[in-house]
């Protein structure tokens, strides 16, 4: 467990550093408080819908699954990378078989036009 | 026991003091840089060539009013506060496992001091990085969502998916440094990159793998939301995206994690690609003065992707959404499997 | 003091156990669905710590990785895009489901207590170092994995590829059919 000491440490800095500026900054700065100045920023001009009127493109979505499909993927690749040399060949052709399979996924959605965005 | 925590210490507290002295320094190459590029002169007034300036811009910012958009309020309101936050806090946490010097087996108090990286031991290496900077995606979620404000929530969105899109590109072009190496641990592959083929080509990774090199140097580049792929604030279109509704110091957390970012980014390229700390031909000095110079062959190499970063954001044009994705899924995530499937054909020849 | 550092490793996990249950009540009793996909990316987190506890440190970063990182910025994606500022509760649905999740929470649990009972939990977690070992050398979790996962469970692993295709091709499918609703070819529902 020694080896995670300097994580801990290190975070608690890293977390400490916002709090401690943010405090700061809380002590010193300016603070006039208006209900014009909290409305949502549009560029000078009154917002007529609010931020969550806005509809998103499906195609967020299919990103989203393609990449969580693709992270898998790569998941995999990484212990693999690093036991390359004790695989041997019997290691790279098992991968290979891999990638073809999942290659005729990506050429589907290729020819499908899920990569497009329009 | 307490020898071995001071040594820690000492090494948190030096790396994240530089890690955060960096920022201002970039803000003032960038300023001047572009300057430069543009030709024009820059900031000039404060101090000598304007270098007192990111001091001047701090004192500003954090003087500045911090508003809170109206409508935001409960949980939605803890959520606007945390997002700058965690963008910070990941961006700090990520150099934990980056090593950035030469250790011939020096000690401090008494205690060995196990390398020029905060956590040596940690056997997971760049695959912690990679899973600590998957993390950076939601201060951009969490700031266009908590921000009430339609900019922000089609910045963060917009953001996510590109972040996510070249996070792939940038993964899988690791894979074939990995395979080199037969590790993760990012000592092991500047080790590795150390002398020369033929007597005079370093062994540096870029060489044999320049095309996982350019993925992976494209990738940092969207990751760290720097043009060309600042879609996320292409303030033509979204005012400046999910930090549209930030002020004062939670708008500079946003600006600091950027460049602390940049400076990881440009790390890892040096230590995956250009041989880290290593110099073909230069066998380092034994002791502490060895360190200094690796450390310091590390620092120009770094410096050098650091400007390469200021040098494209005022050379090229920002990109298209439409492009920015086709070129992540069509042109990216291909070019990095095919440099490990020619690593791994390379190497499985050589073993015949 | 010593007492701290003689169980550090129990503190430390029913701290985590505890943060992640807790997390697992925020899923269910937010209001709003990011709140809720909030709450299980920290439940998420914890169980990654568990994980570490446990020297599975692989396991962990995959967690993160694609859990934290991946799946629940799907479920984000997917909770913006339906618009749920504007989404009334609905009772009468979320009755419907209740003996069902009453039944799958009493199956998992009889699962867990069987284990438990049967020592076979406790004993898998036995040696730590055995998750480290390549042919009798410590190399790393992730090398100990890759060196079990690509020898002894080959065709397990031919098989998520498989899986990850038709998971793919299922979400073109879902996906391209409502863009194209999207767009006004076929009809669309508003």
């Amino acid at each position: 467990m020694t080896n995670y000491i300097p994580i801990v440490i290190f975070t608690l800095v890293a977390v400490s550093f916002p709090i401690i500026t943010l405090l700061i900054a809380k002590v010193i700065r300016a603070g006039s408080p208006d209900p014009v100045k909290a409305e949502p920023y549009e560029c000078g001009v009154a917002a007529e819908t609010t931020a969550f009127d806005t509809r998103f493109s499906i195609r967020y979505y299919l990103i989203a699954v393609l990449f969580v499909v693709f992270d898998v993927e790569t998941i995999f690749l990484f212990p693999w990378a690093v036991m390359f040399d004790r695989l041997a060949l019997f290691g790279f052709i098992e991968m290979m078989v891999f990638l073809a399979i999942l290659l005729a996924g990506y050429v589907y959605a290729w020819r499908r036009g899920a990569l497009e965005w329009a | 026991m307490w020898a071995e925590i001071l040594v820690i210490v000492i090494k948190v507290v030096v790396v994240s003091s530089v890690l955060l002295t960096l920022v201002p320094i970039m803000v003032w190459v960038e300023r001047r840089g572009a300057a430069m590029i543009q030709d024009r002169l820059g900031p000039n007034r404060v101090g000598p060539f304007g270098l007192l300036q990111p001091i001047v811009d701090a004192v500003k910012l954090i003087t500045k009013e911090d508003l809170t958009p109206s409508g935001v309020k409960g949980v939605d309101r803890l959520l606007y506060l945390l997002a700058p936050s965690i963008a910070l806090v990941v961006a700090i946490s990520v150099f934990i496992a980056v090593p950035f010097g030469f250790d011939p087996g020096l000690k401090l108090f008494g205690h060995a001091i196990d390398g020029f990286i905060v956590a040596p031991n940690l056997n997971l290496g760049i695959l912690y990085i990679f899973a600590i900077a998957s993390l950076g995606v939601y201060s951009v979620v969490l700031a266009g969502w908590a921000s009430n404000n339609k900019y922000s929530l089609m910045g963060g969105i917009r953001a996510s998916a590109q972040m996510v899109s070249y996070e792939l590109a940038m993964t899988i072009s690791v894979v074939g440094v990995l395979m080199v190496s037969g590790s993760f641990g990012l000592q092991d592959v500047v080790l590795h990159q150390s002398g020369t083929w033929f007597g005079f080509i370093p062994r540096w990774n870029v060489f044999p793998q320049i095309i996982g090199a350019i993925t992976f140097i494209v990738a940092a580049f969207a990751e760290t939301n720097r043009l060309p792929f600042d879609l996320v604030e292409a303030e033509a279109e979204l005012v400046v995206g999910y930090h549209t509704e930030y002020s004062s110091m939670r708008f500079a957390a946003f600006f600091m994690s950027e460049y602390v970012n940049m400076v990881t980014a440009s790390s890892l390229i040096v230590i995956l690609f250009f041989g880290g700390w290593t110099l073909p031909g230069f066998a380092t000095p034994a002791g502490w003065l060895g360190a200094l110079v690796s450390i310091g062959i590390f620092a120009v190499k770094v410096a050098f992707f650091l400007w390469f970063f200021v040098w494209v954001r005022w050379t090229l044009p920002r990109f298209r959404f439409d492009q920015l994705m086709a070129l992540g899924w069509k042109t990216m995530i291909p070019l990095a499997v095919l440099n490990f499937l020619l690593v791994g054909a390379g190497m499985a020849l050589r073993n015949l | 003091m010593a007492f701290l550092v003689a169980h550090f490793t129990q503190i430390v996990f029913y701290v985590l156990a505890l943060l992640a249950v807790l997390g697992g009540i925020g899923v269910v009793t937010f209001k709003n669905p990011v709140h809720s996909a909030l709450s299980l990316l920290g439940t998420f987190l914890m169980v990654a710590g568990l994980f570490v506890l446990r020297h599975a440190e692989f396991l962990a970063a995959v967690q993160v990785l694609v859990y934290a990182g991946g799946i629940m910025v799907l479920f984000l994606f997917v909770i913006m895009l339906v618009n749920v500022k504007k989404l009334q509760p609905e009772a009468v649905f979320l009755s419907a489901q209740a003996p069902m999740a009453v039944l799958a929470g009493v199956l998992v649990g009889a699962l867990v207590a069987f284990g438990l009972l049967a020592g076979k939990l406790a004993a898998a977690g036995g040696v730590p170092a055995a998750l480290q070992t390549v042919d009798g050398k410590v190399l790393g979790n992730t090398e100990a994995v890759g060196w079990l996962l690509y020898r002894q469970y080959l065709v397990p692993f031919e098989v998520v590829s498989v899986v990850l295709l038709v998971a793919m091709v299922g979400a073109i499918v879902f996906g391209l059919k409502s863009a194209s609703l999207d767009r006004g070819e076929g009809r669309a529902e508003r």
